[in-house]
This record gives structure tokens, C-alpha cells and sequence, in this order.
């Protein structure tokens, strides 16, 4: 049988020039350009949207990198601030602070005699934050009292987004938010030179605010910091060591494939049950403090740590098994053939997924709702246990406020936070050429 | 040791050739194993196997592919344990211990008893960590001076230390093949161990390469009990004194190479050395 198939075979004419064969190269080739395009066309579709998103978030951001301020001659007059001669903190908490920046406005833009409507008007070309401001230059160097110094002073939110366009000039005077003599002083300032869009590093120093032009990042920042060594210091050491123990040491039983399982399942558990976990252990059981970027940290380090170990693991799998038997061939411990030699080789792909896991804690926002990360606080936190937000959440409040500054400053955050994350997936990306193999 | 071993297996009879080897006449036996049996999971690899494997010669196991030649080899050093199906039932002494005595450290015993791979595994370290890696884990060494030596020594031993001696620092991996196994046959006797078991070492290696490691396996086995897995016959017949032929999970004959080669007893073993199976 199978000789009368050979024999057949060989007396037809071999079918490779034939129509029927060129017809059929024909159509492999042109499947396989339909194929190479299809690709094609999804990343150009991939970074068109990514371009969109970008040029979106950039165009709409950039502006909040900068913030209108006065430069005003402000006198430090000894009988406004301290009246009775006394110097000490409670005096200089409660004086007019605001007193002395009006009085230097009304002296730049030309209202020095204007009647009580017109300096209210003129009161309102400068920001509330001012007297924060005057007060902390006085009280970090009391000798200013009596001396005159020009200061650069945030100008008012409404200010600043006219000069930056977001304030129709057409629309009628009784609906706009700045009048018209408003306007012409404020026209004549950046005339002068004395109102200028300067860097605000006001983005980065303040904390949360109800006027846009004194609201910050540093608690956001700071907070995200804490939470970020948190689940730097629980999450890896305890993330990697399980890994080793699974990948290396435990028995394949049925329990290690229950805790298998689950890890992988905790994996894809959405975000905020994580943070309804987190509300009833550490803040109701244990009496954590709310809004507690340590509270936060905890919950971020329970979310990350499916994904650290199931990355770790899979580097330490990835491990060649001849280089576990070549040691063990040699006399080593299990321990030492685990410790010398299979987890260095594991050490990129554990670090590329510690980094990635990292940086999905940094942008995690739900769990942090729940814990109460999500509060107005002023002052920066100098522990991991007092009132903090963190960057994401920031975003999230800021995108719920009406004002102009607010809109900039969401896309703003925004920047800053891809930007922490893009230099972290490039630190990820860098160890990992690093390290991968080191010849 | 365990309870499939305790219902008394059916004994397999092993074909002796000559009734006495004359090898083991020669030397003493250094490796005795009695009714060792392995299973992997439900299925047996191995069916109860008594062998002696003298000391100061080269063994070659031979056989078709999945015979358990390599899995008998790897009970040796105990090597099956990571395998966590495997379980090996019998007894297997060296020098008269009982290698599978729960009171025996393994590590220690993998030191006594080196292991080459089949495919070359060098560590992805310098050429000088990867010999010097077993001494410094077993505290061979006091200081650098001597740990230089014994790698220096090693190196010379497996014919590679004039090949190599300008780059120890450079990686192993760089090495050539038949080089990257004999850096493994040098990291083997860096520890000093009494056996070395050799799993298909020219497996994956040229002929020139192949043929120097044969060369080198003569000269070790002057200090050596050297066990040897291979699928060549001619490598069978070329290095090795004593001959254990395998099949099917069990030892079908095993006697001195030469009268192995020449004049085997049983059928099977004829069958498979003229190249009619296997």
C-alpha cells in the first residue's frame, strides 16, 4: 500500500510550477502582508491614542507649571504688624498681614485714593495666600519688620486665568468674574512689568487649598512617599521570600496549590475591596488613624504582594534547572544552590516585577478612597501616621472642582504623576539590561 | 524504607559475564546496592537491581533510552530527591554506608559523590568561581593561596588549566563545549569526592571533544570510581572496565567490558550491542 502511494507520487508531475501552486504562493504571501498590516495598523491606532492622550493632558497642563504673581514694593510697617512693640508669634499670627500687601497694590496699580468699592475691586486682584505668605517671610527673619522689600505675591485665581486666556474679555462685565476697571488695572500691571507668569513651585510646597493658586502637591507627594517606602519595606522582603519558599522549597501538595491558586486570585481582585479590607482590619480592628498614609501603605502592600510574588516566581521558574542541579551536584544546600546561584539569575526579572508592582501601588486610587486618604489636609505630614492624600487621589479631588486653576492643575498632577511613573518603568527597564545576564 | 518495597517484588536475575567478573576480583567494590527499586509516581522505573560497582575503574551503563540507566545513576548521589514524585526503595551502600539512611546528611554525600551532566552547566560565573565554588562551600580552603591551589589543581586534572590559565576570570559560559564539560569534571573533583557519576558527558559534544574527555575519564580513574551513562557503545568499549547493560527498568547483565562486548550471555544484550534495537 504504502509502496503504491510512493510509486504515484513519483510518476505525477511535481505540482511546484504549476497554476495551481503559484496561485496558492500567491495567496500565502498576500495573507501574510494582510498580517504584517493589521499589526501595523493596531500600533498606529495604539500610539495615535497615546499621542491624543498625551498632547491632551500636556496642552491642558502645562500651564499650571506656571502662576501669575504681583511684584509689589511691600512695607514692612512696624505699626501695622506690631503695633504695641510686641514681637512674639502670637502677635505676628494675628496682624494685618493683608494690610500691608494692599497697601503696596493700591500704591502700583494707581489706586492710592480710590473710595471703598474700587479698593474692594483692588483687593480682589490679589490672592487670599498672600497673608501666609507675608507672615512666613516676617517670621522666618523678624528683622524685615520696617524695611521695605519688593515681593513677587500670587495674584488672585480669577488673574491668573485671564492672563492665561481661560476669561472671555467679550463676555458682559455683570457675568464675567473680573470687572472691567479690574480689568484695566490688571492691564496695566502686566504693562508695567509688575504681573508676570512665574514657575510656581506653589505646586509643589503647598497642600490642599480652596483657592486653585495656593493649592499643592506636597502633601499628595509626601504622603505618596510614605506609602511608597511602605510597600518598598512589607511588600518585596515579604513578597520575594514567599516566592522562594513556593518556588523552592515548599512541597508540591495540595495545599501549596490552594495558596497557588489564591495568590493568583488575589491578583485580580478589584482594587477596592482591598481598601474595604483595609478599613475594617486596620482602622476598625487595629485603631489605625484614618487618612494614615501608613493605613494607605498597608492596604497598597496587600494589593502589590499577589503581584510581586507571582512576578518573582516566574523569574525564579525562568531559572534554568540544570544550574540548580550543577550546584546541588557539587555538595550544595538547597538554601546555598537557591541563594548563590538561581536567585542572582532571578534578581532582574524579581526586580522588574517589584518596580512594576510599585508603580501600580503608586497609581492605585479606590482602596485609598476607602481608607479616608481622601480628606483636605493643609499640613504637610512629617509621619507616615498623621493626615495625608496621595498623588492620584489628589487628581481625582482637584478633577471635582469647578475652577478654572483647578482644570490645569488636574492635568498638571496629572504630568507629575506619569512622569514618576515613566522614570520608575525606566529604572525597571534599566536594571534589567543591568542585570540580565552578566556576560 | 518503603512499603511497595516490603511486598517482595518479583526478583529480575541478573546474567553475570563471567560468572565472577574479573575486575571486581581486581578491586574493591566500592558501590553495592541491593534490591533498589524507584518509582515515579505510579509508574516503576526501576525493577529490583543488585549491582557492585568497584572502586578505581570506569562503570558504563548502557542501554536503550528510558531503561533507568540515568535514573539508577541519579540515586547514587541521591540526586532523585528534587524529583518530588521519585521514590527509591532498596538499599545502596558506598564503603559499607547506607547512603539512604535518614541519618546521612545529603549534602555531605554529594560532595563524596560528584556529578557531570549531560549538557555541559557551567555557572554563569568566572571560569575560577565555578571550581573554586564547591571547596569554598565545604571549607576546603583556609585561605586564597590555597583555594588558588586546589583550583589550579583541578583545572590540571581535567586537562583544561593550560587552555584556560591566562582568562580564570573570564566567564565560563564563554567556553567551547567540550571545554565547558570539562570545567565541569574539574568543578566535580575541586570537592575532593570518592565517585564521579557521569551522565551521557559527551552527549553533546563533537568527536574531538569527546575524545578528550574519554582520555581524560582513563587518567581520573586512577583515583576514581567512575560511573558512566552513555547510548555509545564504542565509548562503552573504549572506557570503561565493568559494563552494566539495562533494560526496560531492569539489569539484564553486567560483567567485565571486554567479555561483555565479546561474548554476551544473554540475548537481549547481544541484540543490542550488534545494533538490532535499542
Amino acid at each position: 500500500m504504502a509502496d503504491i502511494t510512493a510509486e504515484s507520487a513519483r510518476t505525477t508531475t511535481r505540482p511546484w510550477n504549476s497554476e495551481e501552486a503559484r496561485a496558492r504562493t500567491k495567496k500565502r504571501y498576500a495573507a501574510e502582508r494582510r498580517f504584517r498590516l493589521y499589526g501595523i495598523a493596531a500600533l498606529c491606532f495604539a500610539t495615535a491614542f497615546l499621542l491624543i492622550l498625551f498632547t491632551t493632558i500636556i496642552g491642558t497642563g502645562w500651564t499650571a507649571f506656571l502662576q501669575s504673581k504681583f511684584l509689589l514694593n511691600v512695607t514692612f510697617a512696624e505699626d501695622v504688624i506690631a503695633p504695641d512693640g510686641k514681637r512674639d508669634e502670637q502677635t505676628l499670627r494675628l496682624a494685618n498681614w493683608d494690610k500691608l500687601a494692599r497697601t503696596a497694590l493700591y500704591e502700583a496699580i494707581g489706586a492710592g485714593d480710590a473710595n471703598r468699592a474700587e479698593r474692594r475691586d483692588a483687593n480682589g486682584l490679589l490672592s487670599r495666600g498672600i497673608d501666609v505668605q507675608l507672615r512666613d517671610m516676617v517670621l522666618a527673619n523678624p528683622d524685615l519688620i520696617g524695611q521695605t522689600r519688593p515681593v513677587w505675591l500670587l495674584a488672585h485665581g480669577n488673574v491668573d486665568a485671564l492672563l492665561k486666556g481661560a476669561i472671555d474679555r467679550a463676555i458682559p462685565e455683570d457675568r464675567r468674574q473680573l470687572n472691567d476697571r479690574q480689568l484695566a488695572w490688571v492691564d496695566a500691571a502686566v504693562e508695567n512689568g509688575i504681573l508676570q507668569k512665574k514657575f510656581n513651585t506653589g505646586l509643589f510646597t503647598f497642600g490642599a487649598s480652596s483657592q486653585p493658586e495656593t493649592a499643592g502637591l506636597l502633601v499628595a507627594l509626601v504622603g505618596s512617599f510614605f506609602m511608597m517606602l511602605t510597600v518598598a519595606l512589607l511588600a518585596v522582603p515579604i513578597g520575594v521570600a514567599a516566592a522562594i519558599y513556593l518556588e523552592e522549597f515548599a512541597p508540591k501538595n495540595r495545599w501549596t496549590d490552594l495558596i497557588e491558586v489564591n495568590i493568583n486570585n488575589l491578583a485580580a481582585v478589584p482594587s477596592i475591596v482591598f481598601g474595604l479590607l483595609g478599613l475594617a482590619v486596620f482602622i476598625n480592628f487595629f485603631g489605625l488613624p484614618r487618612s494614615a498614609s501608613l493605613v494607605g501603605g498597608l492596604v497598597l502592600t496587600l494589593m502589590t504582594l499577589p503581584t510581586i510574588i507571582i512576578a518573582s516566581r516566574a523569574a525564579l521558574t525562568a531559572v534554568p534547572p540544570s544550574i540548580r542541579e550543577g550546584a546541588l551536584g557539587v555538595g550544595a544546600s538547597k538554601m546555598q544552590a537557591t541563594f548563590h546561584h538561581v536567585l542572582p539569575l532571578a534578581l532582574p526579572g524579581i526586580m522588574t516585577g517589584t518596580i512594576i508592582g510599585l508603580v501600580q501601588a503608586l497609581g492605585e486610587t479606590a482602596p485609598l478612597l476607602m481608607i479616608g486618604l481622601v480628606a483636605f489636609v493643609v499640613d504637610v505630614p512629617s509621619t507616615p501616621l498623621e493626615p495625608a492624600t496621595a498623588l492620584p487621589v489628589q487628581i481625582y479631588m482637584w478633577a471635582s472642582s469647578a475652577e478654572r486653576g483647578f482644570v490645569e492643575r488636574t492635568a498638571g498632577a496629572t504630568m507629575v504623576l506619569l512622569g514618576f511613573l515613566f522614570v520608575m518603568n525606566a529604572l525597571a527597564v534599566f536594571l534589567r539590561r543591568r542585570f540580565e545576564r552578566r556576560w | 524504607m518503603d512499603a511497595t518495597v516490603a511486598e517482595k517484588p518479583v526478583r529480575f536475575e541478573t546474567v553475570m559475564t563471567p560468572a565472577e567478573p574479573v575486575i571486581m576480583q581486581q578491586r574493591q567494590p566500592k558501590i553495592v546496592t541491593e534490591a533498589v527499586t524507584v518509582h515515579y509516581g505510579d509508574k516503576q522505573a526501576i525493577f529490583p537491581l543488585d549491582i557492585k560497582i568497584p572502586d578505581r575503574a570506569v562503570s558504563a551503563f548502557i542501554g536503550p533510552s528510558g531503561c533507568g540507566k540515568s535514573t539508577f545513576l541519579r540515586c547514587i548521589n541521591r540526586m532523585n530527591d528534587t524529583i518530588p514524585s521519585c521514590r527509591v526503595g532498596g538499599k545502596i551502600t558506598i564503603d559499607g554506608e547506607d547512603i539512604y539512611d535518614p541519618a546521612l546528611d545529603v549534602v555531605q554525600l554529594r560532595a563524596r559523590v560528584g556529578m557531570v551532566f549531560q549538557k555541559p552547566n557551567p555557572f554563569p560565573k568566572s571560569i575560577f568561581d565555578n571550581v573554586s565554588y564547591g571547596p569554598r562551600i565545604h571549607g576546603l580552603a583556609h585561605n586564597k593561596t590555597d583555594l588558588e591551589e586546589i583550583v589550579e589543581k583541578s583545572l590540571k586534572r581535567a586537562g583544561l588549566f593550560e587552555e584556560v590559565k591566562d582568562r580564570l576570570q573570564s566567564p565560563g559560559t564563554g567556553l567551547s563545549g567540550g571545554q565547558q564539560q570539562r570545567l565541569c569534571i574539574a568543578r566535580a573533583i575541586a570537592v575532593n569526592p570518592d565517585v564521579i557519576l557521569m551522565d551521557e558527558p559527551c552527549s553533546a559534544l563533537d568527536p574531538i571533544a569527546t575524545a578528550r574527555i574519554e582520555e581524560l575519564i582513563d587518567e581520573l580513574r586512577e583515583n576514581y570510581c567512575i560511573v558512566i551513562v552513555t547510548h555509545s557503545m564504542q565509548q562503552a568499549a573504549r572506557v570503561s572496565q565493568l559494563t552494566a547493560f539495562f533494560h526496560l527498568g531492569t539489569l539484564v547483565e553486567v560483567g567485565d567490558t571486554e567479555a561483555m562486548f565479546t561474548n554476551p550471555q544473554e540475548r537481549r544484550t547481544q541484540d543490542y550491542i550488534m545494533g538490532r534495537f535499542g
